[in-house]
């Protein structure tokens, strides 16, 4: 039997604010533990919170960009637990009444060749906690020697995003959380780093048998700290499940760690110890009502967002559609883009640098394009030289390593070691005519209608002048003499 | 010359008139405070030093020729439940036995920043759980009336201290009567004023949606002295009301003629004591002759408030109480891992009442019974409150005994938790509906205070200082407690 999977994401993503959700605490990354804290988000006895307004601000303009409703009635609940975490035991969260729903974001499977269209069930705002470093035992609470606790991040506004089940393959997990995180950084709302743990996911999976309409029990997986862990988890749960159900077992509704070295999902907690949050409206705050002219304002004063960009990018350079969907994949990509393009250099040549040569480059070395060597100048000096016919293709790519390694620009590395490509005519002719004394055998396969045989007469012109014959000149001329 | 025993406004004329110094009657409260505390166990914390030295800051202002306010240099106690920089704060609980607060209560601070000379803070039912105050995880404290009754609660700590000269005023939280209740019971004035007009920034939540800070006096003008002082719009709390607070002292002047009251025929059903009716009786006579028409009126379902407040108060504490689990501050019992230090410091910091209403509250607000019990309790509660704006739209206030009974034997209802509830059947139904309320000296039953509340609508606090001021005025009422 052939079975599909049902996919949905739930991502929390901390907001960039100055401030916290409902104090006047510093959000600052990386500081001391516990100095990034007051009595509010300590949780001391008697203080009380206060809605940070920019953080609503910031959750509207995210509604918005899904194409979300933006409820003009919206209020905070306590969802009651307890965890060392968290300073009051209960976290100040949204539950019916969240401030955004019913929105979706379109997501172009570009190498799959089609688009779909997932739903965004929910977008609402709570507080985050607190950071616990367990010491002695393996590291989890269980089994410590004794914990610590940092409440710098506790308090931290954190947007929660739901979808629907609307995604059937890990890839479209995948390429839907990219979309979402490029999505937020054209809003600049957050850093949406899953290294710095600004995005996390969640994923629900379930499988069912193609065909049918019911969805199967889903498990929750938890972990998951890269797109590509995301795939992977996936497609190892989705497996898992299937064998299980070909095997007649019945699958457990539960959470699901990811471990990344081992490859494998194994149970953190089932069903039977699921919270009861005891979600209650908190009494501390008023509920929200939201002006429709201030939701007038900030949509009008919403930024690009990608798949206008992307639109934008077909249309006024041309491009198309995998290299616009690759470029508008992340905002820093797309600056970078338009950046190298207002230098001067061809629109489309600078695209292919991009998405061939930089790409894979960042690829193995596991870097954004905004943490690399590499600027928008850089490429465009590059491109323009090939395209002035300072420098071949081929040197192009020679060089593109030490640029990438040093950040030197290519006019300066070319000059280092030489490499401006010979266009003098005269210069190339004579080398042209050695080769062809050198190589009668060629020449005469060449004459004798064997087309490769130039081929060859070129590379050997090629590496006499180390690479920096221009192409075209050597081919002009190799025919011209051998005709 | 005794100074413990005179008000606010006496002693302010004597001090700007440089009859007596801040420090003189600093010195005489707390002489007197040596005398009875013996006896009366009002305190659970005094701060002399810090006392003198403000009550020596406010003498420096005056010997240098300052204005100074109604307040500056009269010596005030406050309920424990309201943290205080510096000062423990143990809401009268073995869990905040050695908590020390790093910040101060918005409306502490207010009456500090006016030059009031802190002598204490003042013992409490447990977390402001109690009527008697027999609930504090210390002491009792005695009615300075009679040592073997209860003062009230769960402000009794402050109304004792009031009436016995062991401050010239104090600060109590009012949930479901614990201002008025206690006032009563020791004949002084208490008022809980409409909710949201004095922020509750630093009170230690019991029930977020029902707490009010409030004055106990021994007058009516102090009353409205105090209020002035305490209102006003606090950033820090989302549920403190734009308000300008209006001349309470000049509100006393107005002539009540032609006022009209109600009294509710629903609260004259229930078991008033003998006693207690026969001196409301009297009062309403009392102003009949001062012009003021009182008729009876009707709250349908005034009579299902206690039921209700049963269920949200503790519902909301069961949350807020949640934060006091050993991590950060207070109490840690240090039991095998952290689910068990959780339990073992709950166990032992909280007493028999505050666990029975935090077990009430969450079972309250668990999956599954949420709607039976607090949807349904905060329906009732609208209903409450419709009911009572009904009324105001036929009168200007409406009367009643403050409570069923004057005060009971130490240890006489600690075993019947319902029986000490119906204590504050009367002043439940305010706290409910978010309305002010004043008790106000009604006269003794066998030589001890009864009390007579009126409740206004919101923000009437002028229309019931303006009723209670002709009332007092009226009826002369000067006894004291013979200790």
């Amino acid at each position: 039997m052939e079975y599909e999977a049902v996919i949905g994401l739930e991502i929390h993503v901390e907001l960039l604010t100055e401030s916290k959700m409902f104090c006047d605490s510093t959000t600052r990354f990386g500081e001391e533990p516990n100095t990034q804290v007051c009595p509010v988000c300590l949780g001391m006895p008697g203080t009380l919170p206060v809605i940070n307004k920019k953080a609503i601000e910031q959750t509207v303009k995210t509604g918005l960009a899904l194409n979300c409703d933006i409820a003009l009635f919206s209020q905070f609940h306590r969802k009651n637990y307890f965890y060392p975490d968290m300073p009051k035991n209960y976290q100040i969260s949204q539950y019916d009444l969240p401030l955004a729903s019913g929105g979706y974001v379109e997501v172009e499977m570009e190498e799959e060749g089609y688009t779909t269209t997932v739903g965004i069930t929910r977008v609402h705002l709570e507080e985050d906690t607190g950071k616990l470093v367990h010491v002695g035992g393996a590291g989890r609470i269980a089994g410590a020697e004794y914990s610590l606790v940092d409440f710098n991040r506790a308090g931290v506004p954190l947007m929660e995003i739901v979808t629907e089940p609307d995604m059937r393959i890990p890839v479209e997990a995948k390429a839907f959380a990219q979309k979402l995180r490029a999505i937020i950084q054209s809003l600049g709302v957050s850093d949406v780093s899953m290294e710095k743990g600004s995005m996390r996911l969640d994923v629900n999976c379930s499988v069912r048998p193609k065909g049918v309409e019911e969805f199967g029990v889903k498990t929750e997986i938890k972990n998951l700290n890269s797109f590509r862990s995301l795939e992977r988890g996936l497609a190892y749960e989705i497996k898992r499940q299937i064998e299980a159900v070909e095997a007649g077992e019945e699958i457990v509704q539960e959470t699901r760690h990811w471990d990344e070295t081992t490859g494998r999902t194994s149970t953190l907690r089932t069903k039977e110890y699921a919270h009861d949050y005891r979600y209650f409206p908190d009494p501390d705050l008023v509920p929200m009502e939201l002006d429709p002219a201030w939701i007038e304002e900030i949509t009008s004063t919403l930024p690009e967002l990608p798949d206008e960009r992307r639109r934008r990018f077909m249309e006024e350079y041309g491009l198309p559609s995998h290299d616009a969907t690759l470029l508008t994949a992340t905002k820093a990509s797309a600056d970078f883009y338009e950046e190298a393009v207002s230098l001067g250099a061809n629109a489309k040549n600078v695209s292919n640098w991009m998405i061939v040569e930089l790409a894979s480059y960042l690829n193995a070395e596991n870097l954004e394009i905004d943490e690399c060597a590499v600027t928008p100048r850089h490429i465009a000096e590059l491109v323009k030289m090939i395209d002035a016919g300072t420098i071949s293709g081929k040197i192009a790519k020679d060089i593109f390593g030490e640029m990438f390694e040093t950040g030197k620009l290519p006019s300066i590395i070319v000059e280092e070691r030489g490499l401006i490509q010979i266009s003098d005519e005269s210069e190339i002719a004579a080398i042209v005519e050695a080769v062809i004394e050198e190589n009668p055998k060629s020449v005469e396969d060449y004459r004798g209608g064997k087309q490769q045989a130039l081929g060859f007469l070129v590379g050997q012109v090629m590496r006499l002048t180390k690479g920096r014959a221009n192409p075209a000149l050597v081919n002009k001329l190799l025919k011209e003499k051998l005709s | 010359m005794t100074l413990y025993n005179q008000t606010i406004a006496e002693l302010h004329k004597k001090l700007v008139a440089r009859e007596v110094s801040s420090e003189e009657i600093t010195r005489d409260v707390l002489e007197r405070v040596k005398d009875v505390e013996q006896e009366l166990k009002a305190y659970l914390t005094l701060t002399e030093e810090a006392a003198l030295a403000a009550a020596r800051t406010v003498d420096a202002k005056i010997a240098a020729g300052e204005k100074i306010g109604p307040l500056a240099g009269i010596p005030v106690a406050v309920k424990d439940v309201m943290s205080t920089k510096g000062v423990r704060t143990t809401c009268a609980s073995k869990i905040l036995e050695n908590y020390v607060p790093v910040y101060t209560a918005t409306a502490v601070k207010k009456l500090l920043g006016d030059g009031a000379v802190m002598i204490g803070k003042t013992n409490m039912d447990e977390f402001a759980m109690g009527s008697s105050t027999e609930n504090s995880g210390f002491n009792p404290t005695m009615n300075p009336w009679d040592i073997e009754r209860v003062p009230g609660g769960s402000s009794g700590g402050s109304a004792a201290a009031v009436a016995a000269g062991e401050a010239i005023y104090a600060l109590g939280s009012d949930t479901g009567g614990s201002i008025r209740q206690p006032a009563a019971l020791c004949g002084v004035v208490g008022m809980k004023p409409t909710y949201g007009l004095v922020s509750r920034y630093g009170l230690v939540a019991f029930a977020s949606s029902l707490d009010q800070i409030g004055p106990f006096t021994k007058d009516v003008t102090d009353c409205a002295i105090v209020l002035k002082a305490l209102v006003g719009h606090d950033p820090a709390d989302s549920t403190s009301l734009e308000y300008e607070a209006e001349e309470y002292v000049e509100a006393l002047q107005r002539d009540v003629k032609g006022m009209r009251f109600g009294v509710p025929k629903e609260f004259m059903e229930e078991g008033v004591e003998p006693g207690v009716k026969q001196r409301f009786e009297e009062a309403i006579e009392l102003f009949a002759k001062l012009g003021v028409e009182v008729d009876e009126t009707t709250l349908p379902h005034v009579d299902y408030a206690l039921s209700a407040y049963y269920i949200i108060a503790p519902a909301e504490a069961s949350s807020n109480l949640a934060r006091f689990d050993g991590v950060r501050y207070g109490l840690r019992v240090e039991g095998e891992d952290m689910i068990d230090t959780y339990m073992k410091t709950r166990a032992a910091g909280f007493g028999d009442e505050v666990k029975r209403r935090i077990m009430l509250g969450t079972y309250a607000l668990s999956a599954g019974y949420y709607e039976a019990y607090y949807g349904q309790a905060q329906k009732v509660r609208t209903l409450v409150a419709q009911d009572f704006e009904e009324a105001f739209k036929k009168f200007d206030g409406i009367i009643s005994p403050t409570s069923p009974t004057v005060a009971f034997k130490i240890g006489e209802k600690v075993a019947d938790p319902l029986a000490m509830y119906l204590s504050d059947i009367f002043t439940i139904p305010v706290n409910l509906g978010g309305f002010p309320g004043i008790s106000v000296p009604c006269g003794l039953s066998d030589g001890l205070p009864v009390g007579l509340q009126i409740i206004g609508p919101t923000f009437g606090e002028g229309i019931i200082l303006n009723a209670a001021y002709a009332f007092e005025q009226a009826l002369g009422f000067k006894e004291r407690p013979s200790l």
